[in-house]
């Protein structure tokens, strides 16, 4: 039906030039450059010496960084759960909805409101002298103002805010092309309620759900402007440590390799995902990414 | 299809659906309600338009930062939609060396965590000294842009019958033609809602541009991250409103400009 034979090489090669260009010298040579970066020793304010060295890897390892990635790697599996504890029934509803654009609206409307100015709404929620807080001392339920800020707690409800759009879309979209009258035949056979959820919907939409645990998972493990402005040191993560590393210590070898940790667990995340469950991940079409430029469809407001 | 069966099976879902839009609508609502208050401090004091008219009438360095945003977002989104829609026609029609490596590197910036993008582009900025300005920040959102332009473009092309290009090419279109009076006016839903997502997307835009900024160059988002962290003004609060407002609007037309370009 496509991939023409097209007239010529030399065509192609013309359109696809510029993007080509762009994405080598813009995108690859960048972390062509972090990689060698992280083997070689850090210059006096920024920059490297060329002397090669493992130290940036050997400082990754000890206790401090190891608190941090385990407290990424917890912050991440945690608000990445309950996002999709939260998505997929959000996703069920709408599909089955008459009124889907209306839902899907509701939806989206928070979405596209600034990300700083979503956390900013946090925190006027959350602070000290914040709307909860008003409302709790009016109505005398609590004597002086709770501290619910800068917290690993605050950390995780303002992640599973700003990512659960991220979950919902492709949950909704994939819901939306299931077959519910396969439900109902399960119910007449005598399954529970649950039973056919678990066996009959849950394995028809994994790839929904792959692609929405990729969507959460991948951001929220390199968070960095959350865990700033509403997080204390305790829920300090990987992405502040490269930012420290980077302006204050200025070590950059260091700050080179914690990001090499960070693209190596998010590439080799989404090639097991991908090797696991074949083009389902990414939305079941033969090249694989139609389901990725869904939310970026939503996001631009095409559907 | 038995309705009231369907009602009861999900009214969990309907509950868990209705917390959702409570929880994402909480703060926007908190943001509008103070962005009406009197007072400065957190508590309500009663009603007042003070922050409008300080945010349309005395926030000269707040309007600064929207220029340079919108200034980055348009010429971004420009840049990254020819380019991205050539490189998605090129994809989606042609055979050529390195299709396969256009393909990967399209992908890849889509699944990497932002700052892993804004890091790796500071480093290289420094490394071949570039100064840090508002020029890296258009260089760097160009980058982000252009595989969202790029997807959207190529699951419109993939969406449509390829034999209309093989009829303009026997009634005797050259390679031009076929592409500026066939592929574009075709592909245009995939490309304006590329352009759009871009803009979005841009305007967006915190983490990397925090890393790839200089000085001068401040943009909306850079500019909130600096009243958050040195002060809140309830101006703020009023600018929010106004950027929903903003949104809801332009979601609201986006949508039937391209209903109408769709139907076209």
């Amino acid at each position: 039906m496509k991939r023409v034979p097209g007239s010529s090489g030399a065509q192609g090669g013309l359109y696809a030039a510029p993007s080509i260009f762009w994405l080598s010298v813009f995108f690859l040579a960048p972390l062509a450059i972090i990689v060698a970066y992280s083997f070689l020793t850090p210059g006096a304010r920024g920059g490297v010496e060329w002397t090669p060295t493992l130290d940036a890897y050997r400082a990754i390892a000890n206790p401090t960084f190891a608190k941090v990635t385990l407290n990424t790697i917890l912050v991440a599996i945690g608000a990445t759960a309950i996002t999709l504890l939260i998505a997929v029934p959000c996703g069920y509803y709408m599909a089955r909805s008459e009124r889907q654009t209306l839902l899907l609206m509701l939806i989206m409307i928070p979405f596209w409101t600034n990300f700083l100015i979503r956390i900013y709404a946090w925190i006027a929620i959350l602070g000290n002298e914040g709307f909860l807080n008003d409302i709790l001392l009016a109505t005398g339920l609590a004597k002086q103002s709770v501290r619910f800020l800068y917290n690993r707690g605050a950390v995780m409800l303002v992640l599973v805010y700003t990512y659960l759009p991220y979950a919902i879309l492709p949950l909704y979209s994939t819901i939306d092309k299931f077959d519910f009258s396969l439900l109902e035949a399960a119910r007449d056979l005598g399954a529970s309620k649950l039973g056919a959820i678990n066996k009959v919907l849950l394995p028809n939409i994994k790839g929904g759900i792959l692609t929405a645990f990729l969507f959460t998972f991948i951001p929220i493990f390199g968070a960095y402007a959350v865990p700033l402005l509403v997080g204390g040191t305790e829920s300090y993560m990987l992405g502040n440590l490269i930012a420290d590393e980077l302006t204050k210590s200025r070590d950059w070898p260091l700050a080179s390799a914690i990001s090499l940790v960070i693209t190596l667990v998010t590439t080799i995340g989404v090639l097991l995902l991908l090797r696991a469950n074949g083009n389902a991940v990414l939305g079941g079409s033969g090249d694989g990414e139609p389901a990725v430029s869904e939310p970026a469809a939503a996001i631009g407001g095409s559907r | 299809m038995s309705r009231p069966a369907t009602r009861r099976r999900s009214s969990f879902s309907r509950s868990v659906f209705v917390g959702t839009i409570v929880f994402l609508s909480l703060p926007l609502f908190v943001l509008v309600l103070y962005s009406f208050n009197a007072s400065k401090s957190g508590s309500w004091t009663g009603f007042s338009l003070r922050w409008y008219v300080k945010l349309f009438t005395d926030s000269p360095q707040l309007w600064r930062a929207f220029g340079n945003s919108a200034i980055v977002a348009l010429s971004s989104a420009l840049v990254a939609t020819v380019i991205g829609t050539l490189g998605a026609v090129a994809v989606n029609w042609y055979k050529f060396r390195l299709r396969a490596y256009l393909r990967t590197i399209t992908f890849l910036p889509m699944i990497l965590p932002e700052i892993i993008i804004g890091v790796s582009l500071l480093i290289f900025f420094s490394g071949i000294g570039m100064r840090l300005s508002l020029f890296t920040v258009f260089v760097a959102h160009v980058s982000f842009n252009l595989p969202f332009v790029f997807l959207l473009v190529l699951a419109r092309l993939e969406e449509f019958d390829f034999s209309i290009i093989e009829a303009a090419r026997d009634l005797g279109a050259s390679e031009r033609q076929t592409l500026l009076k066939v592929i574009l006016p075709l592909s245009m839903p995939g490309i304006v809602s590329g352009f759009l997502t871009a803009v979005t997307l841009s305007l967006e835009d915190f983490v990397i541009t925090f890393f790839v900024t200089g000085p001068g160059a401040t943009t909306l988002p850079l500019y909130v991250y600096s009243a958050i962290r040195f002060g809140v003004s309830p101006v703020i609060n009023a600018l929010s409103v106004v950027m929903i407002l903003g949104t809801v609007l332009l979601t609201w037309s986006t949508r039937n400009f391209l209903k109408y370009i769709a139907a076209k």
